[in-house]
């Protein structure tokens, strides 16, 4: 994280070029993810959640934001990594996610916010098949950022596929 | 002028169909023989301003099939015509078709040409008496359109001195003018008072035009299609001599002429004598335009059509929630102030200030509420129109009573009531009201009284369908469900639970299926549909004098009562409209059918017991049934018994989707946040008793 701290003061505050996108970035099992920051809504740390009955285990629950009900998800487990126990770093990143123009809020369980890159959309290489834990059609491309890579999560299909589809489309 | 006029469509289907029900509830509203001068003009009005606005956008055969109706009104409208059952039935038709054309405007399909043109021809037929007539005026009319040679017009324009102040300004007609071909214009500044008495504001100059071209009067009139209520118009052909070529282009001027004039005209027989025409006509477009009523774009308050995603809110709404919000602001600066230097003695106004945040909070919450509630008229303006049509066609002569129509209620209560209540009244009509000779035999008036009841009751919207027929034979009700095997011959019943079984689906018992109601589809739906609504139906009734439904429905779907009840460490909710009863176990009184499924003995009831700990594989304190409690639910007509670890508090709740940010979840209807801010499940009765025979399916 320190280390990570110490690039971002590089980063942060310079000019932003039209061509560079922000992404705000998280770890999880010692990997760095980055997602488009526009779609972060904002970040909490976790805290309890009420849990649905019936769904995968992947889905913790939900919360009330500002009055809204919004489903948390841990990406851990959506990933089919092992779930770990929560602890003081563990944070709860609220995104928006879109799919065929419908908008919807999630939340997903993440180990730790890292930070946040602005990245040139020409260096994202397309993923290829390297064997990563998390399934290739979850990642929509890969920046190496001082001699880290970091994987950029499609993050509207990680929300839209398999239970947390959208509802029409699941009844259809 | 090269705006994008499309930007402006949806607020032109939505006025043209406000229009409509306005000219279709006039319309029923016209009596026959004595109409009420206001009632045609107001029909008159919504014609006009549909076509006005369909010209502009360039629907041409919606405006063209608008004027003959408009034509028609107007003649109604001065006297000149009488109004007839015919007449008016032909309007309603007309306003059919209209609303089918629009619609079909409106989604880009094709319009059924053939069906206008029929219903528009007999609407020609009606204005110009003789069926020869008619053809004549088809003739004339083609030639008309066909007639695009060079031709020179004379054209007076005297507007009337508010011209100015309703936003429309000469210089900018003439310019459209001067686009159709060559013109002239020449200023007339006889009106023109001396310079200390004129109003700045006001228009004093009236002008005559010359325009020659290739151009048809309807261009012309297109040009002054916004101002043609406030100004003295005519529009003359120039220099045709000849008799014939007098009278094809006369009648589009006379007839335009007596849209201006709402004093008689000679009807259109008398057009076939040109030499006639010209000066009468001219003679009474000068003198009748001043007193002519304004024409506003139609300005009634009605709803949008249900489909549509938005709402009317009342300006007084509005600012009752402006002046609420300014509180608000107010409170909250005040909580600032004090939030800045904390002493003890700040802590009294503290607590006022945190009630008064309270209170406003609360009034800004019912407020907004009331920006959903529209009242009860927009789903019964369509009943007068259905009684009207369903007596023609069986006979009966019905009245229909509205009463309560401005009891408010939720709009998508609104919306989802309509077809259960309309399925009501047919039933009213179709099998309660009998035919006006059994009523005189029955010694009851020949005309029959159904009656639409809406009140507030509580937290409840009442919606009361009365009707003085003849009542449900209980005996034939009964008769009839023995025969369909829902009840056994042998079975006690009261009569309310014989009424009941009427809701029993595939239930009817009309002699013969008309195409009315009858067909046993239906009177279930329209139970579940108010049962989805959180709401309910009975029915009283007396044979030989009559029913009377009762529906209750819930004010809005956005806040239930709720009961809070705990599994483990899970807290839900269920609706309290939904619970019967809650009972502590005796295990006596527990079943278990083939070591499964487990019977509790209510009473002379036996009800099936769902775990929720199971439904939902929750960890509950216990599932000994004895350590808990059984909630006696019911959902869909079906009972049974909810096994919790403990009841919590009753309150009310607000709804909550899950699906805007997730999906449907099976057993649950939706989520709260409850007064510590986590969110709590409300449970869905009958979702629930259907997962809990699917588990059990399963694990047999």
């Amino acid at each position: 994280m320190t280390e990570a701290a110490q690039t971002a003061e590089g980063n942060i505050g310079i000019e932003i070029n039209a061509e560079e996108d922000q992404y705000l970035t998280f770890i999880m099992a010692e990997e760095e993810y980055g997602v488009d920051i526009l779609r972060v809504q904002e970040i909490r740390g976790w805290d309890n959640v009420t849990p649905i009955p019936n769904t995968p285990k992947y889905i913790k629950g939900v919360i009330n934001l500002r009055g809204t009900i919004v489903p948390i998800v841990d990406l851990r487990e959506r990933f089919g990594m092992e779930g770990v126990e929560y602890g003081p770093t563990t944070v709860v990143i609220v995104l928006k996610v879109i799919k065929d123009d419908v908008e919807r809020i999630m939340g997903i369980v993440v180990d730790a916010v890292s930070d946040v890159y602005n990245i040139d959309a020409a260096e994202i290489k397309p993923a290829p098949d390297f064997g990563s834990v998390v399934s290739i059609e979850f990642v929509s491309g890969l920046v190496s950022i001082q001699e880290k890579m970091l994987i950029i999560l499609d993050i509207d299909h990680v929300l839209n596929s398999g239970d947390l589809e959208i509802a029409d489309q699941v009844k259809g | 002028m090269s705006i994008d006029m499309s930007q402006f469509y949806q607020t032109f289907f939505e006025e043209s169909f406000e229009g409509l029900d306005v000219m279709e509830s006039g319309l029923l509203g016209l009596d026959v023989g004595a109409a009420d001068a206001e009632t045609v003009n107001t029909i008159f009005r919504a014609a006009h301003s549909i076509k006005g606005g369909s010209g502009t956008f360039g629907f041409t055969s919606v405006a063209d099939f608008t004027h003959v109706m408009e034509t028609l009104l107007d003649e109604m409208r001065d006297g000149s015509r009488m109004v007839t059952t015919e007449a008016v039935d032909l309007l309603l038709k007309s306003v059919d078709v209209l609303r089918e054309m629009l619609t079909a405007v409106q989604s880009e399909s094709d319009i059924d040409v053939e069906h206008v043109s029929s219903i528009q021809k007999k609407l020609e037929v009606l204005l110009h008496g003789e069926s020869t007539d008619a053809e004549a005026d088809a003739e004339s009319e083609q030639s008309i359109s066909e007639d695009s040679g060079a031709s020179s017009w004379q054209i007076s324009f005297k507007p009337l001195d508010y011209l100015l102040k309703t936003g429309n300004d000469p210089v900018r007609i003439f310019k459209e003018l001067s686009l159709l071909g060559e013109y002239e214009v020449e200023c007339q500044m006889d009106n023109l008072p001396l310079f200390a008495d004129i109003d700045p504001e006001s228009c004093y100059l009236f002008w005559d035009i010359k325009l020659s071209g290739e151009i048809k009067k309807e261009q012309i009139e297109e040009v002054f299609e916004w101002v043609d209520e406030d100004c003295e118009l005519n529009i003359e052909l120039n220099g045709s001599s000849e008799d014939e070529s007098v009278t094809e282009e006369l009648k589009p001027v006379v007839e335009e002429l007596k849209e201006v004039a709402p004093v008689a005209v000679e009807t259109s027989a008398n057009v076939t004598e040109p030499t006639k025409k010209t000066e009468p006509a001219n003679e009474t477009s000068l003198s009748i335009a001043s007193t002519q009523e304004k024409v506003k774009p139609s300005t009634t308050k009605k709803a949008v059509s249900t489909d549509s995603g938005s709402i009317r809110v009342s300006i007084d709404k509005v600012d009752a929630l402006i002046n609420m919000v300014g509180e608000l602001v107010i409170t909250q600066s005040m909580l600032g102030q004090l939030g800045e230097r904390v002493d003890e003695d700040s802590l009294e106004k503290l607590q006022d200030g945190l009630a008064q945040l309270e209170r406003n909070t609360r009034e800004l919450q019912e407020n907004v509420m009331r920006i959903r509630m529209l009242p009860i008229s927009f789903a019964f303006q369509r009943f007068p129109r259905m009684v009207r049509d369903l007596s023609g066609k069986l006979g009966k002569d019905i009245e229909l009573r509205l009463l309560g129509e401005q009891t408010e209620l939720d709009k998508t209560v609104m919306e989802k009531i309509g077809d259960p209540l309309v399925h009501l009244v047919r039933n009213s009509i179709d099998h309660g009201i009998e035919m006006p000779d059994d009523r005189e035999a029955a010694g009851k008036p020949r005309t029959g009284v159904v009656e639409l009841n809406a009140f507030h009751q509580g937290g409840n919207i009442v919606i009361e369908i009365t009707d003085d027929g003849k009542g449900i034979d209980r005996d034939v009700v009964f008769s009839k469900a023995v025969e369909k095997g829902l009840v056994s011959e042998n079975d006690n019943l009261t009569d309310e639970q014989v009424y009941d079984l009427i809701f029993a689906p595939g239930f009817s018992t009309a002699k013969e299926v008309s195409d009315v109601s009858g067909r046993g589809v239906g009177m279930d739906v329209v139970k579940r549909n108010i049962r989805e609504l959180g709401g309910n139906i009975e029915i009283v009734s007396a044979k030989g004098e009559g029913s009377k439904i009762t529906i209750r429905l819930p004010l809005t779907l956005a806040i239930l009562d709720g009961q809070l009840i705990r599994v483990g460490g899970d807290t839900y909710i269920v609706p309290l409209v939904s619970i019967i009863e809650s009972l502590q176990v005796k295990a006596a009184q527990v079943n278990a059918i083939a070591g499964q499924a487990e019977l509790y003995k209510l009473r002379d009831e036996y009800i099936p017991v769902v775990r929720l700990h199971n439904v939902f594989d929750l960890k509950a304190d216990s599932e000994v049934l004895t350590d808990g409690l059984i909630v006696v639910v019911e959902g869909d007509g079906q009972r049974a018994g909810l096994f919790v670890d403990d009841l919590m508090g009753q309150q009310q709740v607000v709804i909550k989707s899950l699906e805007t940010n997730y999906r449907p979840v099976d057993g649950v209807s939706g989520a709260t946040i409850l007064g510590d801010g986590t969110v709590a499940l409300i449970l869905d009765i009958t979702g629930l008793i259907k997962l809990s025979q699917q588990e059990r399916i399963e694990a047999a």
